[in-house]
């Protein structure tokens, strides 16, 4: 047995030489340290990771990795990405986007990389808003949210990031905050685990934008409401949330119910169950302030990636012509005929 | 309308054996029916037999773009048009000697090209009242005497086949579908034709395939019986035989301009020892690339079908940067869309290759029809300063010399390729000399892997840090790939820093990259070989074509050399950046004369870069140009021949046929 000396990192060898420029109190940076960390505690090599992002706030994160990153088109970095693993599926390619990037301009794309799970993580920054522009409403505003470009209120309604993920069939689906100041921050966790997951990897990261919609996640994440306002959900476990755990999800028919466990014991609470795609869109559609919104694993199921599967056409069809093809046998086959001088 | 004398049929030569036979030069073959009746499946068997019989060969399949527009009416009607000949031919013909009409439809679309004293065969049968109608004939020019002028053949086709096929026990729309087998059958009679290869097809294609050897066989029995009718029913007083062409050694085969394009990728991923990423989205008249490449999984290929035109783009970008041989196909509308992603290549300078299959615009536009409108947006369609290599197929088999072209550019000058062709280059066939393996230049890939650059801030002598932006002698940059220890950057859409890639803001920095850019993709015209002229090197015209309008002109240009007109032609396969020498050619000429299926966009390009006052000669209606109809507008630009001038001038020998290789840059 041979071993190998796997290389060991510290979150500063993921930086890159290059200046960090969000604005001061934003949400990105406590994002980018848990990235670092994270990449550090695999120890894959770091040549291997890519980042890539479309365009936006949060798409400027591949310039502060010192990985191989790509910044590319607004809404695009998912196509991008599916033509990078697809190339060279030992890499390991992570797509940072927005909810502007990912689900507006970018909605098809993201769709698509979903369904057709490819083995990248997505790491979707929710603001709420359109910061690199300066403030205007965004696919996840709110209903009747003045900004710069709705002054007596936005009229459409929000659309659900993760209810999107899950429509497209994503294999794993799971929501972080930027920061927890109630309690233990599950981010490092689900960026773990979503590293890990084979398959195309969906994470909801809600993010503060201190200057153009400041606070808009405080009840997810401030002490006193986050676990009020959260519910933790972990596989095969009961929906148990609370400062002083008491109160718990409990299912009334089709619908989700809060319910105090001053009466009711775990036992009759809804379990999670991350196989189970009903549960996970039960999840999905619990919102603030009817409901406490989950954060953690939703969901995580294994299915064959696309790329996988690429490399395994390739790879059988090499195996049943007997070997590679060559230019000869290529130009030189069908229906050919000679002519002699 | 002219013709090409040698192609009318001689009914003075004697004739020969049992059967009355003539020998002709070449013919001209137009199947039509409705778009339901197999018309291109015929047309190809055709095709296919008398490119393996040693004839030259040039089609024009024509179909509408509907998959099944209302039986028998006229936009419905599908065509197919060969041209089989014993002598070297350019084109499928601008007329036709024999129309084969399985409708009403069909015969009233396209009975304007047939030659006079052409031949007609007609299937009868579909001649009914309402079929008629449908057609827009008032009474049944079968038989009112309207075709009096053509050699008209009315042949019961449906009754006779479906006779012949009775003891089958197939059921009558089983029956009825072979009809197209049957007819092929006579014209393979009346032509002097093999049945082989065609019996092979539908033996593997319905017996293995599709796995229906019942219909295999009804398919050959009615191909068969045809044969068979012409050959006891005497219908015809005379068959044809055309001879094989004296075609350079060599092996060959039929290729269509899609399939050559195919072909041509797959190579040059083989020869740089690389694998082939080929993102598309379906699009007419592109999707036969897809389709004949993702056959090709053991020689490496990847197809990616994405989600649009858009991710099909970005997919081959992703797929560059990851070091992969990155190709994307589409028609002008996808091209369009791939815009801005191609911005993000040329930005990022990484080698894509876009195969542009040009069709009829704008918009939507033609779908199935032939056009060179894009040139103009492959030139200048994205925002800002945004260069990109253009080249030009100008025959189907062209098209496997440009895929391996634009690759090899592409990977050099680490730049986005535009490879233009279009629908008649695209869907056309042509006998193709094949190349001598051995004899394709590999193609060079460098993946850096070191540290190119010492940067004095940093520890270490020697290079200490990689600068992905630092030019080699062709002012291309390096190629790290993803996956390579040490020389991990970022890059992206935002200007450059001239060295380290880096976003820079910097007035001097961007107008040094909006130059360097420019400056590279100028950088191809050094390694591009002399510029070949067809017939005089300097006089009073000089024609300049581009793309698959090459064999229409190419045979014009030679019918004014005979004439005794002092003419030139330069047919460009490098479009940007034109070649080094093409100002000094146009300066030997006293005018120009620019035929293009367009407004005049490559008229603009000329115009503005030699400030020549070139005239356009445009067309605009889906289809190829006639050789006639450039004959007629170009020897309007000419002065009459000079007297002593007798017309045998042979074309020079170094501008013939794009049968084999042709040179590309060094
Ligand atoms: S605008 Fe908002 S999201 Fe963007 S960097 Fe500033 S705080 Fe962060």
């Amino acid at each position: 047995m041979t071993t190998v000396e796997l290389p060991t990192y510290k979150p500063k060898d993921f930086a890159s030489e290059q200046e960090v420029r969000w604005c001061p109190g934003c949400g990105d940076y406590a994002i980018l340290a848990a990235v670092r960390k994270v990449l550090a505690d695999m120890s894959a090599p770091k040549e291997n990771y890519v980042f890539v992002s479309g365009i936006g706030c949060s798409s400027r994160f591949p310039y502060y990795m010192g990985t191989y990153g790509l910044h590319s088109i607004h809404g695009r970095a998912p196509a991008l990405a599916t033509g990078i693993k697809s190339t060279n599926p030992d890499l390991q390619v992570w797509i940072v986007t927005g909810d502007g990037d990912g689900l507006s301009i970018g909605g098809n794309h993201l769709l698509h990389v979903i369904r057709r799970n490819v083995d990248v993580n997505i790491l979707l920054f929710n603001n709420r808003i359109y910061g690199l522009t300066k403030g205007q409403y965004s696919p996840t505003s709110e209903r009747g949210k003045k900004t710069k470009s709705s002054p007596f209120g936005s009229i459409e309604l929000p659309m659900k990031p993760i209810a999107f993920a899950l429509g497209a069939g994503a294999t794993f689906v799971a929501r972080c905050t930027d920061v927890n100041r109630g309690g233990m921050n599950h981010m490092p966790a689900v960026l773990k685990a979503a590293a890990q997951h084979k398959g195309t990897s969906f994470v909801e990261i809600y993010q503060d934008c201190n200057v153009f919609n400041h606070a808009a996640f405080f009840y997810a994440t401030e002490k006193d409401e986050a676990a009020e306002h959260t519910v933790y959900v972990e596989h095969g476990k009961p929906m148990v949330f609370g400062k002083a755990r008491d109160k718990g999800i409990r299912m009334n028919g089709m619908r989700p119910e809060v319910v105090s466990l001053e009466h009711i014991s775990e036992s009759d609470l809804l379990f999670h169950n991350e196989k189970e795609l009903t549960v996970s869109q039960i999840l999905a559609q619990m919102t603030h302030p009817e409901h406490p919104e989950p954060v953690g694993v939703l969901r995580n199921v294994q299915k064959p990636t696309y790329e996988g599967q690429l490399t395994f056409q390739i790879d059988s069809t090499i195996e049943k012509f007997g070997g590679e093809g060559t230019i000869e046998d290529l130009l030189y086959s069908g229906d050919t005929w000679t002519v002699s001088e | 309308m002219s013709n090409e004398s040698e192609s009318v049929p001689d009914h003075q030569s004697p004739a020969a054996g049992s059967s009355p036979q003539e020998t002709l030069e070449s013919v001209v073959i137009r199947f039509c029916g409705d778009s339901g009746d197999g018309m291109q499946l015929t047309g190809t068997q055709f095709t296919n037999t008398s490119a393996m019989f040693g004839n030259d060969i040039a089609t024009f399949p024509d179909y509408p773009a509907e998959i099944r527009a209302p039986a028998g009416t006229l936009p419905g009607v599908s065509g197919f048009q060969v041209n089989f000949a014993s002598n070297d031919i350019y084109t499928p013909g601008d007329t036709v000697q024999v129309l084969v009409a399985m409708n009403p439809a069909g015969l009233n679309a396209n009975v304007a090209d047939v030659d006079p004293g052409g031949i007609i065969i007609a299937n009868a049968d579909a001649f009914t009242s309402g079929n008629l109608k449908k057609a827009g004939y008032a009474s049944n020019p079968l038989e009112d005497g309207t075709l009096s002028s053509y050699r008209v053949f009315p042949v019961p086709i449906s009754r006779l086949c479906e006779e012949s096929l009775a003891d089958t026990g197939l059921g009558a729309k089983a029956i009825a579908q072979a009809k197209n087998m049957f007819t092929l059958g006579l014209v393979y009679w009346l032509y002097d034709r093999p049945m082989d290869s065609t019996i092979d097809y539908l033996n593997s294609y319905f017996g293995k395939k599709k796995n229906k050897p019942e219909l295999a066989e009804m398919n050959v029995k009615a191909l068969k019986a045809g044969y068979y009718l012409g050959e006891t029913g005497e219908l015809f007083v005379n068959r044809y035989h055309v001879p094989k062409a004296k075609l350079a050694s060599g092996t060959y085969r039929k290729i269509s301009g899609n399939e050559a394009t195919a072909l041509g990728l797959i190579t040059a991923s083989r020869l740089a020892n690389s694998e082939l990423v080929y993102c598309s989205y379906p699009i007419t008249p592109a999707s036969d690339i897809l389709h004949t490449l993702c056959f090709y999984k053991h020689y490496h290929v990847k197809t990616l079908q994405l989600e649009d035109e858009i991710a099909a783009m970005c997919g081959a970008v992703g797929a560059a940067y990851a070091g992969g041989i990155a190709v994307t196909g589409t028609s002008g509308p996808g091209l369009a869309l791939k815009s801005e992603a191609l911005g993000l290549a040329v930005m990022a300078e990484l080698p894509v290759v876009i195969v542009n299959v040009q069709r009829g615009g704008p918009s939507t536009g033609l779908p199935t029809k032939t056009e060179q409108a894009d040139l103009l947006q492959a030139m200048w369609g994205r925002n800002g300063e945004c260069p990109a290599i253009v080249l030009a197929a100008r025959s189907p088999s062209d098209c496997f010399d440009l895929a391996i072209e634009s690759i090899r550019l592409a990977v050099r000058y680490m730049s986005p390729v535009i490879l233009l062709t279009d629908g008649y280059v695209a869907n056309g066939a042509e006998p193709w000399q094949l190349p001598i393996v051995d004899q394709l230049e590999p193609i060079e890939i460098n993946h850096a892997s070191e540290f190119n650059y010492h940067n004095d801030e940093l520890d270490g002598d020697g290079n200490n840090c990689y600068m992905p932006y630092l030019r080699d002698e062709n002012e291309s940059r390096p190629w790290a790939i993803p996956g390579t220890p040490k020389l991990e950057h970022r890059i992206g859409g935002l200007e450059k820093d001239a060295l380290s890639g880096n976003v820079s803001y910097t007035p001097d920095n961007h107008e040094h990259m909006v130059r360097q850019r420019a400056s590279k993709v100028n950088r191809v015209a050094d390694s591009l070989p002399p510029t070949e002229i067809q017939g005089e090197q300097s006089g009073d015209l000089l024609i300049i074509g581009w793309g698959g309008t090459y064999g229409s002109i190419y045979s014009a240009t030679n019918k004014l050399l005979q004439a005794g007109h002092k003419v030139g032609t330069v047919h460009l396969r490098y479009i940007n950046p034109l070649p080094n020498d093409l100002g000094d050619i146009i300066k030997r000429f006293k005018r120009v004369a620019i035929p293009e299926l367009n407004l005049g966009q490559l008229s603009i390009m000329i115009r503005s870069k030699y400030l020549v006052d070139a005239v356009g000669i445009n067309k605009v209606k889906g289809k190829p140009f006639l050789v006639a109809e450039l004959v007629e507008q170009l020897s309007a630009l000419l002065p009459a021949p000079t007297a002593g001038s007798n017309g045998v001038k042979e074309p020079s020998a170094g501008s013939g046929k794009t049968k084999s290789q042709a040179a590309v840059a060094k």
